[in-house]
């Protein structure tokens, strides 16, 4: 498979402050990959520097496509309250005729799942659904990278599985490569083929991890496969690095007891 | 039907006790409204040339000094707000410029462009810039940092970003501009008619006063009232559908 997203030994200091201190990964076409790392670590850095925002001080970002789209967290800044759902939809598209703009656009809007709502304004429609717009969005863009910071952490539970089913879906459906930016073991565990583990700031990468896990994900059945335990008590384990070891200890002793619960002997 | 009449009780009911204090004290200075509405029946209805010559003219100048202040303000605004260069370099000058009384500089348009149009048309223009380019930099500057963002993710064209980002994200502020910058030029309309010119309404007035036509004078201030007031709602109006995309808030969803 061919690489969609090369990053080499990419560093940002913001003043003195070290954000980033050398990371360095690549991305395949088609693979979904998800970032975890603690709070504050240079998550966002990290895909300010991929989408060209920041520019990084030191290192290479290569991307092998025309142009990427991000999804923020914050959907309700991220989405244009003078435009329709629709038009905030066709906003990236404005240089294409207007037949196709249009197209597209209703396009994206059916693999979400919000025809009805194209004529709405976004600030009429729940969290879910704005987030669903932005998503329509960033695909109706047809980007060769699609990136996401902390997408879901605004939605309630419930919501946010869905979210998670639908960028699944909607991904497997048009074969788009996704960088996910999360502080959700489990939710990167869920999503990813691949999960990028940092460490605090600066942010370094810990592990790149592949997920064992088959395409088909199921909110139910997945969270309790015996390879998604065992990977996300890794992760949470490559996650404390650098916490006092009092906290690693009890932390171990508590994640063999819940695996034992959940492990069927 | 019930908050119009709460609305226009009071002014009806002082325009009565007016009527009736005007009969009794039967003053030359304050006229009651029934000969102020007389004097103006007559004044621009029997002689339509005073209205075409004086009034039309007048509002004319007052809607396009607006309208020239407008597209300065807001084009000027816009620019500034996006750059904080910019307005390092221009901010001391505005508010240097902002702060010289408009009719102070009557004198000097006068000798700029000798009594007439343009030199009321310059007065109205340089008095009503403020109020719309002060808000629209203060509008261009509230464009929230996650719609930057995805601008500029997008890669949008520069016309897209100016027009369909920050001229919408600045509209709310623009208009109060507007309106301000509104009721402004028909003040700065009758200032500028007082000296120097023998046509539009201020001038009218200033003779009716040199007259001692005080119901005339009266009959003026009255259209003057209802000119500002007219163009206030029809400004209020294209306002409110020009903004109809805001989100409301609950309480007026219920006004
Ligand atoms: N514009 C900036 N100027 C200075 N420092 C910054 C700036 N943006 C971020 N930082 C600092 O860089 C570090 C990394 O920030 P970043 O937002 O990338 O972290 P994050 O991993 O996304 O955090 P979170 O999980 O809270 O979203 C933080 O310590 C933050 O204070
Ligand atoms: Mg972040």
């Amino acid at each position: 498979m061919s690489n969609m997203l090369e990053v080499a030994d990419l560093g940002h200091t913001y003043g003195d402050h070290e954000a980033i201190g050398g990371l360095s990964f690549t991305v395949r076409a088609g693979e979904l990959v998800c970032v975890v790392g603690p709070s504050g670590c240079g998550k966002s850095t990290l895909l300010r520097t991929i989408s060209g925002l920041v520019s990084p001080t030191r290192g290479d970002v290569s991307l092998h496509g025309s142009h990427l789209a991000v999804v923020f967290q914050d959907y309700s800044r991220s989405l244009f309250p003078w435009l329709s759902v629709q038009g905030n939809v066709e906003f990236p598209l404005r240089s294409l005729p207007r037949a196709e703009r249009r197209a597209r656009a209703a396009e994206a809007l059916e693999w979400v799942g919000l025809s009805g709502a194209a004529r709405k304004r976004p600030w009429q429609l729940s969290g879910g659904m704005q987030q669903r717009v932005a998503i329509a969005r960033a695909l109706a863009y047809r980007p060769a990278l699609l990136l996401m910071d902390e997408p879901f952490a605004s939605v309630d539970a419930q919501t946010r599985f869905e979210l998670e089913d639908l960028l699944l879906r909607v991904r497997r459906e048009h074969d788009t490569t996704v960088l996910v930016v999360t502080h959700d073991i489990d939710e990167s565990v869920y999503l990813g083929d691949r999960i990028l583990v940092l460490s605090g700031s600066p942010a370094r990468l810990v592990a790149d991890l592949e997920v064992p896990l088959p395409a088909e994900r199921n909110q139910v059945t997945t969270r309790t496969d015996e390879g998604f335990v065992a990977l996300r008590s890794k992760v949470a384990r490559l996650l404390n690095v650098g916490k006092p070891s009092m906290d690693v200890e009890k932390w171990a002793a508590a994640e063999r007891e819940s695996l034992s619960e959940t492990v069927p002997s | 039907m019930t908050k119009f009449l709460q609305r226009w009780t009071v002014f009806a009911g002082l325009v009565v006790v007016w009527q009736v204090l005007g009969w009794l004290a039967e003053d030359p200075f304050f006229p009651p409204p029934s000969e102020i509405l007389s004097a103006a029946w007559e004044w621009w209805v029997v002689e339509p040339e005073n209205f075409t010559e004086h009034v039309v003219p007048s509002i004319v100048r007052l809607l396009s000094g607006w309208a020239i202040a407008s597209v300065i303000g807001v084009s000027l605004g816009l620019l500034l707000g996006r750059s904080d260069r910019a307005m390092e370099y221009a901010g001391p000058l505005l508010v240097f410029l902002r702060s010289i009384p408009p009719p102070a500089l009557v004198p000097v348009f006068l000798l700029l462009f000798k009594a007439g149009t343009s030199m009321q048309l310059a007065t109205i223009v340089f008095g009503v810039v403020w109020p719309v380019l002060l808000n629209s930099v203060d509008g261009a500057r509230s464009v929230d940092v996650t719609k930057v963002d995805t601008s500029a993710v997008f890669r949008i064209p520069r016309w897209q970003w100016v027009l369909g980002v920050v001229l919408p994200a600045a509209s709310p502020k623009i208009f109060a501009g507007l309106r301000v910058s509104l009721s402004l030029s028909l003040v700065l309309m009758v200032i500028s008619e007082l000296v120097g010119t023998d046509n539009g309404i201020g001038s009218q007035l200033m003779q009716a006063q040199r007259e001692f036509d005080y119901t005339r004078m009266w009959a003026g201030i009255v259209l003057l009232g209802v000119l500002g007031y007219g163009l206030n709602t029809a400004l209020l109006a294209v306002e409110r559908r020009a903004l109809a995309w805001q989100p409301r808030s609950r309480d007026e969803q219920h006004a």
